[in-house]
């Protein structure tokens, strides 16, 4: 047993942070710090400087322009990358469709579309939810008739993060609608500028519209657009699934919330005294930091095992569910730290809002904007409640 | 990075599971070497370190072992180790002589409050819940100003025995002007403690990975309503979010093994400890309630079980104890 990391990956970090602390704008980085919502453009601008380093896809074979890092090093990235409030790396062309369509997609595609990716010509998002199917993926109603070489495509995804700013979106689509659920589905790419698209914001109860529906009404879409074969698609969007999972836990976030959840709550005061030393609310956030400590480790366990070539199981779902639990106690203890500041709430949702002068510490304003936003930790990626019945039903058998 | 056992630990640790199918035999595992697998070479063991500590406890808890491999040994060994007392190490380790560690005070819960005084080489006080005392052939005494050796028997010595929970025995110690040999400073408690504090964090761990395997095995068997009960989503959860627990309790487990001997070493302690506890409560209580009517009887084997883990918590501080020390570790 040795739980240090190797010379190797400790040279890496090193790197890592050298790297961040170069080339990471303070103007990002201090956006991120305070939980306020970044541009198109200030994500743009941050896949541009890693991408220029070769470090934008750490997932993704050399082969395919990634950087082609073990787990481990993900791992250290993402922890070094939250801890220095670097934005995060948009999931859905890096995470999500690289690694299917290197996976299953052809070569006319991966030569098209991995590259737009990298480079950000291509801005892509997720169309999986829809208004009838949550949890309940497999029962996607967004129907896709083959007519000469395209697919005619009618329905309505939702859900759909950051779409706003897309011009691309990966669509699970009914193709045989009298085949079982899992069967009739398929993968299909789809240009989000052609005839027929409709993106409508959804604001959140944090103010923000970060997610859309998007209404599809007799659209046009190459058959080239075809991912893998048709009806096929549910093999597709699970190995996406694992692949979504491979930060599943969140460890580097957690860390860095916990790191701006003691820093607000030393510079808070309550009966004289900072606030960090109040014993109520130290014993919460000690007990937070021991649960995070644990986590991490089976985070790194879990990461030597994949190293060494077994897949994760049920215990993936424990990491979503344990890692989803601290994130929303810290977001919920830094909220409370900054007390009745958190009651400002700066959104253009609401009629009479002033987000230039928000009072209280800076953090204030963010960190109620931060607690409503990671709410969802617990519902999206398979609700916390899915996570239960995957862990209990390959524990049980049942 | 590597979370595994060698080859050694593995073999130690099968060869001590299936010693422990026959019976709890004390001497069979001092035979087997348990205790000098609990001994860093230098004090003339095989092996001391966190994970070998882990392999041996988390073995004994599963079995259910009741021995005095943490008293004797890890505790008493250590620090007669530490203390440049080989001979009486080795024969602790080898199960030839058997140690008791009497720190605690009787109404100071586990803030180490010392009251035992020494005046010219005699001793004066008493000492509460001191496992193993009965069966000693030596004390480790700790007094104001430092940890003194009693021997068994010693005149002014008295015991007032009585049985526990977990199915081990302590007493209650008065020392008047008995006869003592300094060891040393307190700080000679410093690197045993923690080992005993692993012991008895890894020893929990074996309890819960059994006690949760157990009600696997029962919500799978057991029907009601024409269907096994772990067929229900209520029943499912709960069992989810117990074994996510111990998941952590496994890892925090690890944690204080890969640390026992580094920098930070009190920080991990306090939160390894903290965390055990606490879920070692929550799964002797959740246990007992997803068995129903059958896991309140003494007759099943969840009983000894769930009062192991009971007393993981309150022993070497609780959960809040070491909150607090966790606290100040970090503040520091």
């Amino acid at each position: 047993m040795d739980m240090s990391f190797s010379p190797e990956d400790q040279a890496f970090r090193a790197e890592v942070r050298q790297f961040l602390k170069d080339r990471l704008p303070q103007r990002l980085s201090e956006k991120v710090r305070l939980f306020q919502e970044l541009t198109k453009a200030e994500i743009e601008e941050w896949h541009a400087v890693l991408n220029e380093k070769g470090w934008l896809a750490g997932n993704w074979p050399r082969d395919f322009g990634g950087a082609g890092w073990t787990a481990i090093q993900r791992h250290i990235f993402e922890e070094e990358s939250a801890l220095a409030h670097a934005p995060r790396i948009l999931p859905f062309g890096i995470a999500m469709l690289g690694p299917v369509l290197q996976k299953f997609g052809s070569k006319e595609q991966q030569d098209r579309f991995l590259p737009r990716i990298l480079d950000g010509q291509d801005w892509w998002c997720q169309g999986y939810s829809e208004p009838g199917s949550g949890s309940d993926l497999a029962s996607v109603k967004t129907t896709a008739v083959r007519d000469g070489d395209h697919y005619v495509v009618n329905g309505q995804k939702t859900w759909t993060t950051l779409g706003q700013h897309a011009n691309w979106i990966f669509c699970l689509v009914r193709t045989d609608p009298t085949a079982k659920a899992q069967e009739g589905i398929s993968f299909l790419l789809v240009d989000l500028t052609a005839p027929g698209i409709t993106v409508r914001p959804i604001v959140l109860l944090d103010g923000n519209p970060e997610v859309n529906e998007v209404f599809f009404d007799d659209v046009r879409v190459p058959a080239e657009n075809l991912v893998g074969e048709e009806n096929k698609g549910w093999t597709y969007a699970k190995y996406l699934l694992t692949h979504e999972r491979t930060n599943i836990a969140g460890v580097g976030f957690a860390t860095a919330g916990l790191a701006a959840l003691k820093r607000i709550a030393r510079g808070q005061m309550s009966g004289g005294k900072p606030l960090s030393q109040n014993p109520l609310f130290a014993a919460q956030v000690a007990r937070v930091e021991i649960d995070l400590m644990a986590m991490a480790t089976t985070n790194l366990r879990l990461l030597a095992q994949a190293a060494a070539g077994q897949a994760p199981g049920a215990e993936s779902s424990m990491l979503k569910l344990k890692g989803t639990q601290i994130r929303q106690a810290i977001n919920d203890l830094t909220r409370r730290a900054v007390g009745p500041w958190a009651l400002a709430f700066p959104s253009e949702a609401l009629e009479g809002a002033n987000d230039d002068l928000p009072p209280g510490p800076p953090e204030a304003a963010g960190a109620t904007r931060a607690y409503l936003n990671n709410r969802k930790l617990s519902i999206y990626g398979g609700s916390n409640e899915i996570q239960r019945g995957i862990i209990a039903k390959s524990l049980l058998g049942l | 990075m590597n979370f595994g056992f060698t080859e050694e630990q593995t073999m130690l640790g099968d060869s001590l599971a299936r010693t422990l199918e026959r019976g709890t035999d004390a001497s069979a595992l001092f035979e087997l070497g348990a205790g000098a697998a609990l001994m860093t070479e230098e004090a003339g063991g095989f092996g001391g370190t966190g994970a070998d500590i882990l392999m041996v406890f988390r073995t004994l808890g599963r079995a259910g072992a009741v021995t005095p491999l943490l008293d004797s040994v890890v505790l008493g060994a250590g620090i007669l180790s530490a203390a440049g007392e080989s001979d009486l190490a080795e024969a602790a380790a080898s199960g030839e002589a058997r140690v008791a560690v009497a720190l605690d005070e009787p109404g100071q819960r586990y803030e180490g409050t010392v009251a035992t005084t020494a005046a010219a080489g005699k001793l004066t006080g008493e000492k509460s819940v001191i496992h193993g005392a009965e069966d000693a052939t030596h004390l480790i005494v700790r007094a104001t100003d430092g940890l003194y050796l009693v021997e068994a028997g010693a005149e002014g010595l008295s015991l007032r025995g009585y049985a526990l929970m977990d199915g081990g025995r302590a007493a209650e110690v008065t020392l008047k002007d008995v006869p003592a040999r300094r060891l040393g400073d307190a700080d000679l408690l410093d690197r045993p403690l923690a080992a005993a504090i692993l012991a008895l964090c890894a020893d929990a761990l074996g309890v819960m990975e059994k006690a949760v395997d157990l009600t696997t095995d029962y919500l799978k068997t057991r029907k009601q309503f024409g269907r096994p009960i772990g067929s229900f989503q209520a029943i499912q959860h709960r069992m989810a979010d117990l074994l996510t627990e111990v998941e952590q309790a496994r890892s925090a487990v690890w944690n204080l093994a890969g640390h026992l001997d580094s920098a930070d070493r009190d920080r991990h302690v306090a939160a390894t400890k903290s965390l055990v506890g606490r879920i070692a409560r929550l799964v002797a209580e959740e246990t007992i309630q997803l068995h129903g009517g059958i896991g309140m009887t003494e007759e099943y084997e969840l009983a000894p079980m769930a009062r192991r883990l009971l007393a993981a918590d309150a022993r070497f501080g609780d959960s809040d104890h070491h909150l607090e020390r966790f606290i100040a570790a970090s503040a520091a």
